[in-house]
């Protein structure tokens, strides 16, 4: 029974191993993808390129299914899983924030350490931002914290908050990526194309 | 320089393909370790290892860094760092096989590569900031909280992505 790690059914030893193994098939992916070219990343907002929204989405419907089917059939426990924690403000706040990160700098960070991985040097300078923005926040930790801390919901769902049942839920999100990908296609084909 | 970077924009994966992968792997991780993928944690680890060699004692009175500081082992010892370290070996390999590596700038020909390096430096700065605030980054909180029906996952990809589109028109001649 999963998750393996926390129930002992492998040594715990083995933990740090097997982030690195996780590690490189995640950066492996996500440079054959084309997640290190920051002009790649860009287009899924100005519709010349929708990588991002492909990849990104078929990832959270393969392991949102994927998860759903395990438990159904007994191998992993989903009320053992760690979920993200809600706090409202934090996220709404700090996800805007990124946002405009993301379309200035171009990345995000985990596909500027894959560009550093290739000696890109604007990912090299992206990467000491992120590192100086974390070293703001934590200097300034006092201004922050309110928010930080703040409009704590818990380690909540979508179920709890809306009281959605989750296998409609996922079906009904499927269905909707599937929509937006083919409308996605239409609205890249009237792009002119960008060359990179 | 031009042909051979058209070339290789044609070699990358389908996306479909790249994200069932990727959503394989968030799944494995997942099934392994009961938690999901993140970046901007393993960086998160630098910057406290950094102040905490520099400044032991700052450190330590900051309520942050404290956090993540322990009298026996290094900050660095974590799951996230031995994952980032991971990921610079992949994309590596990756590159790689592909040919992609090389010391260069990717910027539009229509900006100068000293703009192109203003704005990535000023992105990464605002990208940490909102991922400390939001605990987590796109993979730690969006991807990896979405996989298991996170609301606060779902809150951070939302609010990146419309916030992204909100701006894009001012970065606009960045790009395109």
């Amino acid at each position: 029974m999963g998750p393996l790690i926390p129930n002992g059914v492998i040594p715990y030893e083995w933990n740090s191993i097997i982030a690195i193994l996780i590690g490189i098939a995640f950066g492996f992916v996500l440079e054959a993808s084309g997640f290190s070219s920051s002009r790649k990343l860009a287009g899924v907002f100005y519709g010349y390129d929708f990588a991002v929204l492909k990849v990104f989405f078929t990832a959270a419907l393969v392991s949102l299914i994927g998860i759903l089917y395990m438990d159904y059939l007994g191998y992993v426990d989903i009320s053992q899983l760690y979920v993200h924690p809600t706090y409202l403000w934090g996220a709404i706040i700090g996800g805007a924030i990124m946002g405009v990160g993301f379309v200035a700098g171009g990345f995000c960070p985990g596909t500027s350490l894959c560009a550093v991985a290739i000696g890109k040097i604007d990912a090299i300078i992206y990467v000491i931002g992120i590192m100086i923005g974390i070293f703001i926040f934590s200097e300034l930790y006092f201004i922050f914290q309110p928010i930080y801390d703040g409009s704590f919901l818990g380690n909540i769902t979508l179920m709890d908050s809306f009281g959605v049942n989750r296998y409609w839920f996922v079906f009904i999100f499927t269905i909707i990526a599937i929509v937006v990908f083919v409308i996605a296609d239409i609205i890249r084909k009237k792009q002119k194309k960008i060359f990179y | 320089m031009k042909i051979d970077t058209q070339k290789n924009s044609h070699m990358y994966w389908n996306p479909y393909f790249g994200g069932f992968l990727l959503g394989i792997i968030i799944l494995f991780t997942f099934y392994m370790t009961g938690r999901g993928l993140g970046a901007s944690g393993a960086m998160k680890s630098g910057v406290v290892a950094l102040v905490d060699t520099v400044t032991p004692s700052h450190a330590e009175k900051n309520a942050y860094y404290s956090k993540f500081i322990s009298e026996d082992d290094s900050p660095l010892n974590t799951w996230l760092v031995f994952e980032a370290i991971g990921v610079l070996i992949g994309a590596f390999l990756s590159g790689g096989l592909s040919g992609r590596i090389g010391w260069r700038t990717q910027h539009s020909p229509k900006i100068t590569r000293k703009r192109r390096l203003v704005f990535a430096l000023g992105g990464g700065i605002l990208f940490g900031l909102g991922a400390q605030i939001a605990r987590g980054c796109t993979s730690g909180a969006a991807l990896s909280g979405m996989a298991v029906l996170s609301t606060g996952g779902f809150i951070t990809m939302f609010a990146i992505f419309g916030t992204g589109f909100l701006v894009a028109y001012f970065f606009r001649k960045n790009w395109i």
